[in-house]
This record gives C-alpha cells, structure tokens and sequence, in this order.
C-alpha cells in the first residue's frame, strides 16, 4: 500500500473543507453571469460595492454569532439588539451628544446587552436559545419605549451618516467606511479566533464543554465574555443600521438574527458547536448578499429570492452533513 | 431435543459464513480479507485489537455498511442486509457496548421497539405485554417490572432488556460488543449464565471482548483479527493465551507488565479523610514522587468521584487535601493543572476528548505557553509538539491536524494521556486508562507509567482489572462503599484479597 495516498486524501479532504464556502460563492456568481442582460451589469465595480456594503451589517453580527456558535450557543437576540442599539444611537445625537461619545456608549451599550446573556446563560446554566429568545422580545420592546414608537431622526448632516455612505456609486473605490471596519474587525476577530488561547477555548467549549472543564478552562467566564464581545460588535453593526437609514427605527432588523445565522452556517459552523471560521461566515454572508443582488437584476420578485435563499441554505448544509459523513470513517 | 434435531439436520450448513470481506473507507482499508463461520449454538469470539476491524465487521452484518468484496452467507444464502432493520427480520441482532435503549420509555416498550404487534397502526398492548414478559422469562429475569422506565434500572437491567429486545422474532445470531465493560462481577456471571441459555436455544453468538479470560470460559471456538485480516481461527478449548496475543499483535509480547526501577520520594499528594457529596465517604492515602497507587474496587464504589473531587471537578464537603505538604483542599482544574496535577477522565468521549477537533487541538489544550509568540499560538509549533508526541507515544494517525474521531479507541488513549504529558504533570490521577483499549496499547500505558514514575512523578491508577493493578502498583488501596482500605505495598494484596476487601468481605482500615 503506499503510504502517503491516505495522507494526500487527507489534504484533499481539508482544502475542500476550507474552500467549500469559496467555491458556493463561485458558483452564485457564475450563475447569475449565464443572463446575457445581468452579466454587464453584474459584475460592475459599483455593483460590488453596493454587495459589499449591503453586506456589511450581517457580515459584523456574523462575527459575533461565528463565535457563539462556535462555543456551542446561539444568539436570537440580535435583530432586537440591533434595533435598540440604533435607536439609542440616535437618540443620543438628538439629545446633543458628539459623534466620538455616541460610538462609544452606543458600542458598549451593545456590550452590555452581551454581557447580560452572557450573565443569565452561564450564571444560571439555561439553554441559550430561551434566553436570548426571551431578550429578543425586551429589547424590541424596549427599543420601541424609548424611541416613543417612532422612529428617531438624525440631521442628514450628521457625520456618522457618512459610515455607509456610498460616494462615486459607480466605481468600486472608495469603498465605504463600514466596509473597511468590518473587513478589519474580521481579520482581528479570526486571529483572535485561530491564534490566541482565548479563541481556542472557545472551540474547546463548543467541541466538549466536559473536556473544557477538565482541562482548567473556565466555561462560565468564557461564555459570558464571548456574549459580551459578540454584544460590542452588534452595538457597531447598530451604529452601521442608524447609518444607512439616517434614522433609528425600532422595528428595523427583524429577522436580522436568522440571516446572520444562515450566513454562519453556510460558511460552514456547526450548530451543535466546535467547529466554523470567521472567513467561511464572511463568505456566507456574501453568498447571501450576491443572491439577493443577482436575484433583483433578473428581476426576481422578493418571494422568490426568500425561496432562493432558503433553499441555499438547505443544500449549503446538507453538503456539510454530506462532506462529514465521507469524513468519517 | 427438537433443538438437538436441527443442529444435527443443519451441521454442515454453517449458522453464519463470511469468505474474502473486504471494507475500505476512502484510502482506509478497515477490512482487508474476514473469514470465519460459526455454527449453529456456538458461541464463537472475535478477538483482536482496537482497530482490527472488528466494528466494521459486526456495521456489515448489522446492515449500517456494505462489504466492498466478499460473501456473507446466512443458512447457506447470500445475506447482504440493506439496513439494520431488515438484518433484524432476517434474525441477526446486535447487542452494542453502549446501549441503545430509549431512556425515558419503560422496560416494556423498549423490549418491542420497533417490532410492536400492531394492526393497520392500532398497538395491541396485552400482545406486547405478553412478548416482553416472555422474553424476560426465558432469561429467567421475571423480576424485571415491564412498566418501569429504562433509565430507573442499573445498567446490568438495562443490559438485560437490551438483550431480550434481541430475542423478539427468530433471532438466529447475536452479536454481543463488549458486553462486560461496564458490568460488575456478579452481573457477569449472570450474563454469561444467559449467554449459556441463549446457545441451548440453538441461537448462535458472535462475541466481541478484550478479556481473553472471559473468551476463555465462554467460548466454543475464536477468531484473530489483525488489520482487517482473520489471521487465525480454532477451538478455544486448545488454544492458549501468550498465542492468541501473539496472533493479536502480530509480535511476541515478552513482558506485559515491565517494572523500571524507581524508588519513593518526598510526599506530593495526601488525603485526610477526604468526602464528596454523597461518595466518597472517608479515603485518606499518601502519594509519594516515584510511586504508582493502586485503588481498586467495584463499579460504582466511589473511585472515579474521590478523583474528582480532589481535581476539584466535584465539590468536597469534608477532609483536607495536601499538595507537596501545603494544605490545598478546595481547588478548580485549572488551580490543580497549574500545581502540575491532571486528570484522566474514565469515558474518554463524552469527557476526555474533543471528539471532533483535531489531535493537535487535544494534545495542546491546556499549554500553550511553549507554542506562542507574543501571546499568538503558532500553528507550525503546535504541529510539531504534536508530532513528537505522536512518535513518542506510538500514536497511529495520519496528520496532527486529524480530527481524534477518527483514531481506534487506543489511539485516542494515548492522546489523552498525551496531554498530560505535554502539559507537564507531575501527578497523574488515572480513571480506568486502559478500559476498552487493545493488549497492545495496554501494554504500552503500562510501560509509561513505569517511565513515568522512574522519572519521578507520581501516579494514582484506578482500575477494575486486578491483574494490571497488581502488575503495575507499588501500593494499592481497596475503595468499597465510599470508603478507602489502608494502603498496602502490592505484594501484600492477592487478587483473592482485594476481591473479598471490595465486596467488604475484610474489615476495611477505616470506618
């Protein structure tokens, strides 16, 4: 027998497993250019742009979310957070505050909000999804009380609005500012993930919290920082939705959650924990993001694309459970 | 004497034949070419180490996979079950070493899962009741109450029920996994008695275990296992052991049990009357450097929870604990790893390991001090610590990046032992380290751990195999209901003693 086949097979199994993600990506695109009529406009450097900007508010809550879940939890409370983040944002520039004080507040008011799952999930050992569950419920509300079920609107001029704002809409560059947050934010949050011993307790947790626990981790700690810091990042994807709008809404993000969710989970996470990747999350998120930008220049009604969407994320992880089978031996 | 009739009517069609299995997973080849036959009531065990393809064998007669090449023959017809719902109905069972019973269902409705007598969907409840209770009699365990759940019962019980699951229908074959793992002396005896029930019946049984004593006193006739191949098959009877684990390891095993010189040193670990919440009672023991301490015991006698509660993973509700002389009762893990004190767990999946990360991440988890640079962990490192671990503990895989899912039951062993070496212990708690593992990775845990204790550190081994205990202790204590005997020096202890000393024969040394 000869002995390096297996070990060949090996990589061939690992490249496919990280570029997985990539080649569905590919793929999306390479659908969508076979329409004659979509195909000049599609891959435009402006076109880019506006997926990349739509992309951004999922793509940072995805960061947050590839860490819960990777430690084995979930957060449904982040549409919810993300409301009342922008909410408050907005109010707080209302009221008078300057820019530099209403990220900051706005941000760790979000932190908080993780700090506060964190807390009562790890504090009083309750499934994740009913807490976070329960919270997506107080913070709608409570977003809605504070900004009297209205929404609240910025002066125009305000300079946050220019976070993602989109100058020269038909050259790719200059990108904006949002864009280039996040895609910093993921570099940081993936080599916090891969590199450091915080990030590898995290997997740890998610693969065997047992295991975690005997080998010194702190699971409780661990979990309410991973709620918290995912919370910074949701309080900046707030800020990132009052931008866009130029105004706080308290009903806007609704179903935010389930998207980032998806965008995990088609760039590969595990559901039951212990395995994902800041990179394959980004990239779902722009599987998600390129779908509903092809699927409104074929002229695809938005039921379609819900369709479209959901099915994706089916086969998305029905080849992951697919490829894990074939994995084990 | 109808049983009699058909035995002699279908002698020489065998019960079950394979020829030529071959199974390969991608570039694996599990089984390379199986072949045996066992006859009608015959009891015939399949003996080979963790990884000799033993579990592929029982996946393709249970229909979870299908043979690439070769013939399975049931009554002299070709047998190839798609599912393992149809090689039910064609009378193989399988008994598997972790049990597969409904927890929360009762006794009753387990027995006939799957298999319920019903009419166009309608259960009939009285017909079930009769079956179950039929089932449970001719394993003469009436006292079993069909209306209990699953989960009430002792796993011997539940063992029981699982067993008479396998009788409803006309079971021909059944494959028992390693039945005795998990069962105390006196529930094996009574296995083995149902065992010798089941082969009068004319019911033919496939058995699987790395007790080779146990094959001993069961067994009609065995076969080898090695890497996927059947290297040797005959009657127990005339066979005998250093052999059957020549055959098993492919190599002589000169001496199982090595002894390295090494002497004891300065105290490192006390207990003072140490007691959980509920077990244990009182154990009090002193480990010195260069010393491997025995505690043996039944099943359920309170080892594994004086282990833990020392390692701080269960909480202490009296007693004192002393590290190297200096009081240190109420610690976490992580307080324990850091004073150079680790834990192997007894159920090396659902706590030893990271079952779906890959060895590295296992081996590496509690020190990353040495593999980082500037506070970032170093992939190439890492990789290499981990290969050198892998040489050094003989570990058999193909990459360091390889998820630990994927490696035999000894493998996986090592790999958890490993990480206490890489973690650079010098107490080591271990909780049954070589239960469910091949002769020739229990031989290499042994030889560590005389390694390790000529280098000085210091070992607490408990175990329920007596032989190993008294091969490789210095000292050993008895654990019986909670409480720990007087440590002795092992050559004061026989197999005899500490049996009697466990059932709480002896009068123990503290009450």
């Amino acid at each position: 027998m000869n002995p390096s086949s297996p070990r060949k097979a090996f990589h061939v199994f690992r490249l496919i497993n990280v570029a997985g993600p990539f080649f569905g990506l590919i793929l999306v695109l390479g659908l969508f250019s076979l329409n004659s009529e979509v195909r000049p406009y599609l891959y435009t450097g402006g076109n880019f742009k506006i997926i990349l900007t739509q992309t951004v508010i999922v793509a940072v809550g995805a960061l947050g979310m590839t860490m819960i879940i990777v430690s084995g939890g979930i957060d449904l409370s982040v549409g919810s957070a993300v409301a009342l983040t922008s909410v408050l944002g907005a109010t707080l520039l209302v009221k008078g505050c300057s820019t530099s004080a209403t990220v900051v507040l706005t941000v760790l008011a979000g932190g908080l909000i993780g700090l506060v799952n964190g807390l009562v999930i790890a504090g009083f050992r309750m499934p994740p999804f009913i807490v976070t569950l329960g919270m997506m419920g107080v913070l709608r509300g409570s977003a809605k009380w504070l900004a009297g079920n209205q929404t609240v609107n910025i002066p125009s001029s305000a300079p946050l609005n220019h976070l993602m704002a989109l100058v020269s809409p038909t050259q790719l560059f200059p990108l904006p500012p949002g864009v280039w947050i996040a895609i910093g934010l993921a570099v940081v949050v993936s080599v916090l993930m891969r590199q450091t011993v915080f990030g590898r307790y995290i997997f740890a947790i998610g693969s065997n919290e047992a295991t975690a626990r005997l080998c010194g981790i702190r699971v409780p700690l661990q979990k309410v920082l991973i709620y918290a810091l995912a919370g910074l990042l949701v309080g900046l994807a707030g800020l990132m939705q009052l931008s866009r709008l130029t105004q706080g809404d308290p009903t806007v993000a609704i179903g935010l959650e389930l998207d980032i969710i998806a965008a995990v989970v088609i760039g590969g996470a595990s559901l039951n924990g212990g395995t994902g990747s800041i990179l394959g999350s980004m990239t779902g998120a722009l599987i998600m993001a390129v779908l509903r930008n092809g699927s409104n220049q074929m002229g695809w009604q938005n039921f379609t694309q819900e369709i479209i969407i959901g099915i994706v994320i089916i086969i998305a992880v029905g080849l992951d459970q697919f490829r894990q089978s074939r994995l084990r031996t | 004497m109808f049983d009699q009739l058909m035995n002699a009517a279908t002698f020489t069609v065998p019960r079950l034949r394979m020829s030529g299995v071959r199974k390969s997973f991608g570039a694996t080849r599990a089984l390379k070419n199986v072949s045996f036959e066992v006859a009608p009531g015959e009891v015939h065990v399949l003996i080979g180490e963790n990884g000799a393809g033993k579990s592929t064998l029982m996946k393709i007669l249970s229909g979870a996979h299908r043979p690439d090449a070769g013939a399975v023959e049931l009554e002299g017809k070709p047998f190839v079950p798609a599912n393992p719902l149809h090689a039910r109905r064609s009378g193989v069972a399988m008994i598997y070493q972790e049990l597969t019973l409904a927890p929360h269902l009762s006794v009753e409705e387990n027995i006939l899962l799957g298999e319920e007598p019903a009419r166009f969907g309608w259960l009939n409840r009285s017909r079930r009741r009769e079956l179950a209770r039929q089932a449970l009699a001719e394993l003469h365990h009436q006292n079993i109450p069909l209306d209990a759940t699953v989960n009430s019962r002792s796993i011997a019980e539940q063992q029981i029920v699982e067993i008479a699951r396998a009788l409803i229908g006309q079971t021909k074959v059944v494959i028992m996994d390693e039945p005795t793992s998990s069962l105390t002396q006196a529930d094996t005896e009574n296995l083995f008695a149902i065992i010798g029930r089941l082969r009068q019946r004319g019911v033919s049984i496939i058995y699987i275990s790395h007790f080779l004593e146990e094959c001993q006193r069961i067994a009609d006739r065995f076969t080898v296992l090695r890497d996927g191949e059947s290297v040797a098959t005959g009657d127990m009877a005339k066979a005998d052991l250093p052999q059957i684990i020549q055959w098993m390891v492919g190599r002589p095993i000169g001496e199982i049990y090595p002894r390295f010189p090494h002497h004891r040193g300065k105290p490192v670990l006390e207990w003072r009357a140490l007691a959980g919440r509920s077990k244990p009672q009182a154990a009090s023991l002193t480990l010195h450097e260069g010393e491997i301490l025995g505690i043996a015991g039944l099943v359920g006698a309170g080892r594994t929870e004086s282990l833990r509660a020392c390692f701080g993973l269960e909480c202490i509700r009296s007693g004192v604990v002393l590290v190297r002389s200096s009081e240190a009762t109420h610690r976490r893990p992580g307080q324990r790893l850091a004073g150079g004190v680790g834990l192997l767990s007894e159920n090396r999946k659902a706590e030893g390991l990271m079952l779906n990360r890959s060895l590295a991440d296992n081996l590496t988890l509690t020190r990353y001090g040495p593999l980082s640079r500037f506070g970032f962990i170093q992939n190439s490192r890492q990789r290499q610590a981990t290969r050198e671990w892998m040489d050094r503990l003989d570990v058999r895989a193909q990459d360091p990046g390889q998820s630990v899912s994927e490696l035999s039951g000894g493998n996986q062993q090592k790999v958890a032992l490993g990480r206490l070496l890489h973690h650079q212990a010098s107490v080591f708690l271990l909780d049954e380290p070589t239960r469910g593992i091949d002769v020739g990775s229990k031989a290499q845990i042994y030889k560590l751990m005389g390694q390790l204790a000529a280098q000085g550190k210091a070992i607490i081994f408990v175990s329920s195999y007596l032989p190993e205990l008294l091969g490789v202790c210095d000292t050993i204590g008895v654990m019986c209901r909670g409480v720990l005997s007087e440590v002795r020096l092992a050559d004061q202890w026989t197999e005899h003693r500490i049996m009697a000393a466990a059932i709480g024969q002896a009068s123990p040394a503290a009450a």
